[in-house]
């Protein structure tokens, strides 16, 4: 099996099934309780959030989620109702995850005026997301990283530029397909597990100390009451696991992309949607007169796992190749090669190969 | 106690052979019954008893299972009385509170099928009607169209009483008129079409035909979750799965392309044929409507239908698209079916097919390839899945 789809999810690595288990067996008390299995569940818990503000280069406060679904959900949600007095202006791009663009629906229906960018309007994204902002504007949430394409948004170049603009305006940045790889740069930034080889079901949100969030979900004012519910423990462990086993600088990526393009260059009609300073380890082009479903299973026959668009949304059509205007014919032939540190040049090889034997065969 | 009384649609009016429909019947009941708990079903007087053996069944779960069988016109909940008129009065003002207390007028209906009960049903309905009436005041007296019909019944075990009649699915018990295969693409057709099928009486089996790298696992997993759902009003359903890739590709690349869909239909039929014979079908199911798609017109169904060497029945022929939604909703297919996964059907299809192909013209297009090798291939290549009850 070769695995390239790691921009989806990635394979649990055995230090972070590691730390489950052996949290599991042993500290599996409840951080809320008095006793002394409390205290140890609660000691997991902190130490956890003090290795991800750590990875992050951060002071402030670390919440556990659900994953960054919730995360970007709390800290939209929660910025927008606690600075709504302020103003009622947001500024987003077009190429958010549904987690973020779908908060950002609801929002607008409740009277925010929402402003969204499209790649395809401005040369500079980053500049066209600091100039939409102004005195009235509380809240800029962007992707640090896009999933679909890997396009990268400086956070620091966009947090400074808003700051000096509106210094109450709060920046959120989704750090999914960032962190681990890319400084990140936010007063809120949502991180998910499963897309460093942690599992399915935790992530986390980073606050800093000066932004103000009000909950969006109540019960028993576990994590400072912003995110009830009992912490999960075992998860919060292989989070933390996970991430100290993430290297520091993933020289592979580099080079996989760097052979990968190799290869299509030598394949005649594919265009490259990925920029060429995008993120390294996503890879996404499109092999025009194949529609990417079937080049999608024919490589799953041969034991080749890509996604067509973004596989969190099955079967739809992402929002980044209308937000960066490709064609209909350039979308539907997109296909999504993501790397994780694990893949090898000689699985690129193959996989080059299975692309020509599909080309020769379906292409119209 | 209370039981569920199941009363037949169409097979009480059967002759002499009508209780083989009746055991069938309650031979469906049964199986469906099996997962629900303990019953002790039986027939009498042309009413199925449903008669919880633990104390603690579900009986609305069994009520909701029981009306979902072919062949059930009606299911009543019911009180069982003894045969004693101040007993029947006793206990049912008491067993009908929750129900007439929502109500704001009544009625009630006896029956007398033991002759030996000294009151006539007249006199029933006066007099629970009265005690009623007494019990709860606000109720005013509707004889022809009341909230609620209180029915009294006086039978051999007992008198039954209710106050709630569920219509059924009605139709004829599964099994009762034979077999038959249905084509199954996994749109919003195909399991109506089976739905009104069993619905006659016909026991259902489905092939679906399976286009892998065209079309995806997912496609597969969904017309299996339809073969599931189905199986709630169709029975037991056994499920033949095609490799039809090498086919399609073949057709596409030796035949005129406007034809694609007309000589891709007849030669899934040409292999339906073969699994009919195999699986003791007598008749080929579609959820073809005419006009729908361009291979749904008459002359496209003229060539189709050539291809087959069983009748094809097609029960939603005459039916608005409008229509099939209603039932796939009802039947509970409707969101599996809008999935949004490519199927066979789909693969290939031409801009402008023929909407009016002339069935010489097809023959001649089809002897452009010798298609019987890779018929053969796909048919040694059928996967089989059981879905039971």
């Amino acid at each position: 099996m070769i695995y390239l789809d790691n921009a989806a999810t990635t394979k649990p690595c055995s230090e972070a099934a590691e730390a489950a288990v052996k949290c599991a067996s042993r500290c599996f008390g409840n951080p809320s309780s008095l006793h002394h299995m409390g205290v140890e569940a609660e000691k997991t818990i902190t130490c956890a959030k003090k290795t991800l503000l750590n990875r992050l280069g951060k002071d402030g406060e670390i919440f556990f989620t659900s994953g960054a679904t919730e995360s970007n959900n709390m800290a939209i949600f929660g910025i927008a109702e606690a600075l709504k007095r302020r103003g009622n202006r947001i500024v987003t791009t077009a190429i958010e995850h549904p987690s973020v663009s779908e908060p950002m629906k609801k929002l607008s229906e409740r009277g925010f005026e929402v402003i969204s960018l499209k790649p395809k309007d401005h040369a500079d994204l980053e500049r066209a997301i600091i100039d939409a902002v102004d005195e009235k504007t509380i809240l800029t949430s962007f992707m640090a990283v896009n999933n679909e394409i890997g396009f990268i948004i400086d956070t620091k170049k966009v947090y400074d530029g808003v700051k000096r603009k509106n210094p109450f305006c709060a920046v959120h940045v989704d750090g999914v397909q960032g962190f681990c790889k890319l400084p990140l740069h936010g007063d809120t930034i949502s991180l998910s597990g499963h897309k460093i080889h942690c599992f399915k079901g935790i992530g986390a949100l980073y606050k800093n100390k000066d932004t103000r969030l009000l909950p969006i979900s109540f019960g028993g004012g576990q994590q400072g009451g912003l995110r009830s519910g009992t912490e999960p423990v075992e998860l919060a462990a292989a989070f933390e696991a996970a991430v100290k086993a993430y290297p520091k600088n993933v020289t592979v990526f580099s080079a996989l992309r760097h052979r990968l393009t190799e290869h299509l260059e030598r394949l005649n009609r594919i265009i490259i949607n990925s920029p060429e300073n995008g993120i390294d380890n996503i890879l996404n082009f499109s092999v025009l007169g194949v529609r990417s479903e079937i080049m999608l299973h024919f490589l799953e026959e041969k034991g080749i796992y890509v996604s067509s668009g973004s596989a969190c949304s099955k079967g739809k059509i992402g929002s980044a190749p209308d937000a960066f205007g490709f064609s209909a014919e350039r979308a539907d032939s997109a296909v999504r090669v993501s790397f994780c540190g694990n893949n090898t040049e000689k699985e690129v090889d193959t996989l080059a190969e299975a692309l020509e034997e599909g080309i020769k065969r379906f292409r119209r | 106690m209370e039981v569920i009384m199941a009363k037949y649609g169409e097979i009480a009016l059967k002759g002499l052979n009508r209780s083989n429909f009746e055991d069938l019947l309650v031979k469906n009941i049964r199986r469906r019954l099996d997962k629900l708990g303990k019953y002790d079903v039986t027939r009498r007087q042309s009413t199925i008893y449903i008669i919880p053996v633990d104390e603690n069944s579900d009986l609305d779960a069994a009520v909701k299972k029981v009306s979902h069988v072919f062949g059930i016109a009606a299911v009543q909940r019911s009180a069982v009385l003894p045969k004693d008129m101040n007993e029947i009065i006793k206990q049912s003002v008491p067993y009908l509170k929750d129900t007439l207390e929502r109500a704001r007028s009544f009625k009630v209906e006896a029956k007398r099928a033991d002759k030996t009960f000294p009151f006539t049903s007249p006199q029933i309905q006066q007099e629970l009607g009265g005690a009623l009436s007494d019990a709860y005041p606000h109720l005013v007296t509707d004889v022809h169209n009341p909230d609620v019909t209180v029915l009294v019944e006086i039978r051999d075990k007992g008198a039954y009483v209710n106050a709630e009649k569920i219509t059924a699915v009605g139709g004829m018990p599964v099994g009762s008129n034979g077999n038959a295969l249905l084509l199954l693409s996994g749109g919003i057709d195909s399991p109506v079409a089976a739905y009104m099928m069993a619905k006659r009486g016909l026991r259902v089996d489905a092939i679906h035909f399976q286009s892998p790298p065209y079309t995806s696992e997912r496609a597969l997993m969904k017309v299996e979750t339809l073969c599931e759902k189905l199986t709630e009003y169709c029975g037991s359903i056994r499920f033949y799965c095609v490799p039809f890739t090498e086919i399609q590709e073949a057709l596409r690349d030796n035949c005129d392309n406007d034809y694609f869909t007309v000589i891709m239909r007849r030669l899934m039929l040409k292999i339906a044929n073969t699994i009919c014979e195999r699986s003791h079908c007598s008749a080929l199911i579609t959820g073809e409507s005419v006009g729908q798609v361009a291979s749904q017109t008459l002359a496209a169904i003229a060539c189709t239908d050539k291809a087959a060497d069983y009748p094809v029945l097609r029960p939603l022929v005459g039916m608005d698209k409008k229509e099939i939604v209603e039932t796939a909703r009802k039947i509970d297919t409707f969101e599996t079916s809008i999935l949004p996964y490519e199927d066979c059907c789909t693969v290939f299809t031409p801009k402008h097919p023929k909407t009016k192909p002339l069935i010489e013209d097809v023959l001649k297009e089809e002897t452009k390839f010798d298609f019987e090798p890779l018929i053969k291939k796909a048919i040694e290549g059928i996967t089989v899945k059981d879905f039971k009850i």
